[in-house]
């Protein structure tokens, strides 16, 4: 059998798109989807990982992010975090918990003439440090604080 | 189907406050039923809210965020009698859109 270059070129590429097709399904069904969701910084399994993923590298600390949180949180499945940025041209929020399976669990992009705050409520499944990563004129910052879980949120 | 949303946008000294109630599983794929099966993950990916035309908020959420999920945020501009539309999309490419009016 004679083989062309582009006999070897159509084989070899329906193959790969098959094994591509094959891996997105099982990794992750719909993940075509919704294509601009940030995959490598949700599905990051440590701090680190997630701030890579969202492009924060080592954030610097900063004081003038609020976060209004419970210091002790009953019921882990629903724990009330709000958070305020009073950095000049704050373009994203992050909320970041710890000890869950994957950290990052929502990132918001403000545009101008929204304000810096956000209120929302998320699952922890343990007592762990938050943190609040603000991006502001392309910097990044970040304020932490610890949350006790009584009852997880995960089995709930 | 999802059940709709309940949105509520009150204006004052020209700030929009917009408060939402999404209905949603939220299911974070780790959870296994009575069997021992893992339920499959099922969670809003995408949320966007616009305001005449204008996108006000956008958000990415991962399945970490509550059951039924709520929200709150503060735009300038908004007026009485305006449009608020929020739009969310999840894993499984579900969409639903509602929209409030200002009051």
């Amino acid at each position: 059998m004679v083989q062309t270059r582009r006999d070897v070129l159509r084989a070899g590429g329906g193959a790969s798109v098959l094994a591509l097709l094959a891996a997105v399904g099982l990794v992750m069904p719909g993940a075509a989807l919704a294509a601009d969701w940030n995959k490598r910084a949700f599905e990051g399994k440590t701090l680190s990982d997630a701030f890579k993923g969202l492009g924060a590298g080592v954030p610097a600390n900063s004081a003038d992010i609020i976060m209004r949180a419970p210091d002790i949180a009953e019921n882990g499945a629903v724990v009330p975090i709000g958070i305020e940025s009073k950095i000049p041209g704050t373009e994203s929020i992050a909320l970041l918990i710890e000890k869950n399976p994957n950290p990052l669990a929502a990132a918001f992009d403000i545009p101008a003439g929204t304000e810096t705050m956000v209120s929302m409520r998320v699952k922890m499944g343990e007592t762990s440090s938050v943190y609040a990563l603000v991006k502001a004129n392309g910097k990044y910052y970040v304020a932490k604080k610890e949350i006790k879980v009584t009852l997880g949120g995960c089995g709930a | 189907m999802a059940d709709p949303m309940r949105i509520r946008a009150v204006s004052k000294d020209g700030v929009v406050n917009v408060k939402m109630l999404m209905s949603h599983e939220m299911e974070t794929g780790l959870r296994k039923d009575s069997s021992g099966k893992p339920v499959p993950a099922h969670f809003i990916q995408s949320v966007s809210v616009t305001w005449q035309g204008k996108v006000v908020l956008s958000a990415q959420w991962g399945p970490a965020v509550s059951k039924n999920p709520f929200l709150e945020f503060n735009f300038k501009g908004g007026k009485k009698g305006d449009k608020v539309e929020v739009t969310w999309t999840d894993n499984k490419g579900e969409k639903r859109t509602d929209e409030a009016t200002i009051n």
